[in-house]
């Protein structure tokens, strides 16, 4: 499994900046990255979905997160029960005559229409990777002008989603960082 | 806003949070970004005193110098765009081995950011990777929390550099000031104190039960002021004790379990230790390829135990078994109630077997035709009791200096580690000398260090810094021609490097110079540089084509060391 972090983070002017910098320097990698308000003040969250599945690898890009002094929280969300979803505009060609089949299409994947033009549409598609992927394969032969994919968002299920060090999978061989504090 | 409450400008928030801080001294060079906190310091003379250096870069590792003798932050001051880029390279030394410093650079005024105006360069952006933290203040309100917060920053934790970047106008505007006092704010940092009580009996057990264990004592023992527990748990358990370069002073160099230093130009005893290792506590070390060679087979049989305050430092080059993210100091407290009394007699005589091997090979023990790198060395360290603090730059003489100069006393070296940059020691050792003002301190330097900040002669001149500059002078870029001679088939490509005669520079500089060549004059001349307060430099003319045994070449396996030939020179009855 691919690693995926939610961070919590100082709303601050370059902290983006900060996390991204850390990534390239690092040589760690960056999948997907969205940043958005949370419903704390001052403060922003991040789904950061990075290349690297091997735990100890992990857990020291969490650990360099944390470092970052502008980072409350980080919660590697990995392993855990999660609803993970990406979003899509999906701009396609298309004239009065095959409007009709688009509609099924997107009744099917429960999917929206959000603009309707001359000749185009834009289709806004919510849900799982792979559901994204596949509606956007089922609407290439029509032509898609535009593609705008926005990254995974990731959100821990049930009461899980408290300050995330309690949600690291806990290995109690000791040969582990602990989960800590909070690392400097 | 009560009435009795002052308006100061951001300029004199500046000195005013800095005195707050406790800050005596400030290294720095001015310029037309900053020159409202320059024409504010005049009247905070007495209470800050400003060095003014002849190069940004020197500031920088002046401040460095002095945070690393005194324990304290040590502080920069420069202007925006050239002045604050030239400071990169210290912020860069000092992010490298932990060393807490506060860079204060002026910036343009706030309206002008991003218009490419006269000097902009968007420092806190080019210095993100090599800061542990950075402010750009836009506004006079939050100065004096930022410059509290980055001093916090700088000296908690795992201490480092933090650069403070402050536009002309916030340096001008009006506020009330008030120095908080609140606690410090920081929702995301706070660094660790203890061990769980599960890490201390997972690591206990592997330390009762290991026959042969060493320690590995990195720079944290001394960040951590963990030499007094470090030698308990050294003595009780009868484990030697191998510092790195930057953990020299952890451990009396003389005391009987110090190894002396690992890694690259370790001791064979040290290295050949780890190899066969069945435990390795390292503490406050990172496990730098220059320490451990080769990963896939280095100390390949022990079990590992690893504390360190940076979590992030934990199983990133070496995987251990127990992972101790805390105070070095409190956890090896923690450890000593629980430490067995030990004596590992097999493994200590198989190591005095790699201690014998050194001895026949020790060069010091041999009659040589010319004066060597290592004879200068153990002359300074003879010539100083041992006493000195000693700041060295990078090169050959470098590690011969933590090979020969033998440190009983922590916080007496000072060095270029992690960076490994040359034209540290001069300004590093300006800085240290406004701590240590009663211990003798001398520099140690290559000839082609001491070209790369020699301006700064001017400057402890200038100070009346109380510093001896040894000059070790081989004629070359001696380190790079040691791997020329040892891996590029001896073609010396622009490693000869020339220099002037010191003597004049002495001479031009205002401060006394002696040359010396030869071992049975080095008493005598370091003498007559002793006798002198102040800055005084002495040339030592030294072998060209010697080389710092023993060596690991970079990459190999730890135990695969280049020793010196036996029988390279005559033994000297
Ligand atoms: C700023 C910088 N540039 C280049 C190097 C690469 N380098 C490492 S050691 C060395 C030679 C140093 O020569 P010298 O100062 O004469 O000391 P010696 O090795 O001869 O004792 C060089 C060029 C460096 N460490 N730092």
């Amino acid at each position: 499994m691919k690693q995926v972090l939610v961070v919590l983070v100082e709303d601050k002017p370059g902290v983006l900046n900060r996390v991204a910098s850390l990534f390239r320097r690092r040589n760690f990698n960056i999948e997907s990255l969205v940043v958005g308000p949370c419903e704390i003040p001052h403060a922003s969250r991040l789904t950061i979905v990075t290349g690297e599945e091997e735990y100890l690898r992990r857990n020291i890009i969490r650990q360099n997160l944390l470092k970052l002094i502008n980072v409350i929280d980080v919660q590697d969300v990995t392993d855990l029960p999660c609803v993970i979803r990406e979003h899509a505009l999906i701009k396609i060609k298309v004239d009065g005559t095959r409007r009709g089949e688009v509609m099924d299409l997107v009744d099917m994947y429960r999917a929206r229409i959000v603009d309707v033009g001359i000749e185009t549409l834009i289709v806004e598609v919510t849900g799982e990777a792979s559901k994204i992927e596949s509606i956007i394969e089922l609407l290439e032969p029509f032509g898609i002008l535009e593609l705008n994919r926005a990254g995974k968002v990731a959100m821990v299920r049930g009461n899980g989603s408290a300050p995330g060090n309690k949600l690291l999978p806990d290995r109690e061989n000791g040969s582990l960082p602990q989960a800590s504090p909070k690392s400097i | 806003m009560g009435k009795s409450k002052r308006e100061l400008t951001g300029a004199e928030i500046i000195w005013e949070s800095l005195v707050r801080e406790g800050v005596e001294v400030i290294f720095g060079y001015p310029g037309g970004a900053i020159l409202p906190a320059y024409d504010a310091l005049n009247k905070y003379r007495k209470k800050i005193h400003h060095v003014l250096v002849r190069h940004e870069q020197g500031a920088a590792h002046m401040a460095d110098g002095y945070a690393r003798a005194s324990g304290k932050v040590g502080v920069a001051i420069a202007t925006s765009g050239p002045g604050a880029t030239n400071l990169i390279t210290g912020l860069a030394t000092a992010m490298m081995d932990s060393s807490p410093i506060v860079c204060i650079t002026g910036q343009v005024g706030s309206t002008a950011i991003g218009s490419d105006a006269f000097q902009e360069t968007d420092i806190t952006g080019a210095t993100l990777p090599v800061t542990k933290h950075s402010y750009l203040v836009m506004d006079v309100d939050d100065l004096a929390e930022s410059i509290r917060e980055a001093f916090y920053i700088a000296r908690t934790g795992r201490p480092g550099p933090v650069l403070i970047d402050i536009p002309k106008d916030v340096q001008t505007a009006k506020t009330v000031f008030e120095y908080p006092t609140a606690p410090i704010d920081l929702p995301g940092y706070h660094p660790p104190e203890c061990a769980t009580d599960e890490q201390v009996a997972a690591a206990l057990e592997l330390i009762n039960t290991a026959e042969r264990p060493v320690i590995l004592a990195g720079q944290g023992v001394l960040q951590s002021h963990a030499m007094g527990p470090l030698r308990e748990l050294a003595e009780q358990g009868q484990i030697p004790v191998t510092p790195t370069l930057l953990g020299i002073g952890s451990l009396p160099a003389s005391h009987p379990l110090n190894l002396g230093m690992m890694g690259m130009h370790g001791t064979g005893a040290a290295n050949h230790a780890i190899q066969a290792a069945d435990l390795l506590i390292a503490c406050g070390m990172r496990f730098d390829d220059r320490v451990t060679g080769k990963l896939q087979t280095y100390s390949p049989n022990s079990k590992k135990i690893h504390i360190d305050i940076d979590a992030s430092e934990l199983n990133k080059n070496i995987r251990v078994e127990v992972a101790i993210h805390a105070n070095l100091s409190t956890v090896l407290k923690q450890f000593n109630g629980g430490v067995k009394p030990r004596n590992h007699n097999d493994w200590m005589a198989t190591i005095k077997t790699w201690q014998d091997d050194a001895d026949e090979r020790e060069v010091l023990n041999m009659k040589t035709p010319t004066l060597l790198g290592a004879q200068a060395v153990r002359a300074i360290w003879e010539g100083t009791q041992g006493k000195a603090l000693i700041v060295t730059d990078v090169g050959q003489h470098q590690m011969l200096e933590a090979q020969y100069y033998l440190h009983d006393e922590p916080y007496t070296l000072i060095t270029s580690g992690g960076a490994g940059t040359m034209g540290f020691a001069l300004p590093a050792a300006i800085g240290a000398a406004f701590h240590e003002t009663d211990r003798e301190i001398w520099v140690i330097v290559g000839d082609g260090g001491i070209q790369m900040n020699i301006q700064e002669l001017a400057t402890a001149v200038q100070e009346q810094s109380n510093i001896k500059i040894a000059i070790i002078n081989n004629g070359y870029l001696g380190m790079v021609r040691q791997w020329q001679q040892m891996f590029y088939d001896a073609r010396y490509v622009e490693t000869p490097i020339s220099s002037p005669d010191y003597l004049l520079i002495a001479q031009a500089y205002g401060m006394p110079g002696y040359r010396v060549d030869r071992l049975e004059d080095i008493p005598a001349t370091m003498q007559k540089a002793q006798s002198h307060e102040g800055p005084v430099l002495v040339e030592f003319m030294v072998e060209q084509h010697d080389v710092v045994y023993p060596m690991v070449p970079a990459g190999a396996d730890l135990h695969a060391m280049i020793r010196r030939p036996l029988k390279q020179f005559e033994m000297d009855t």
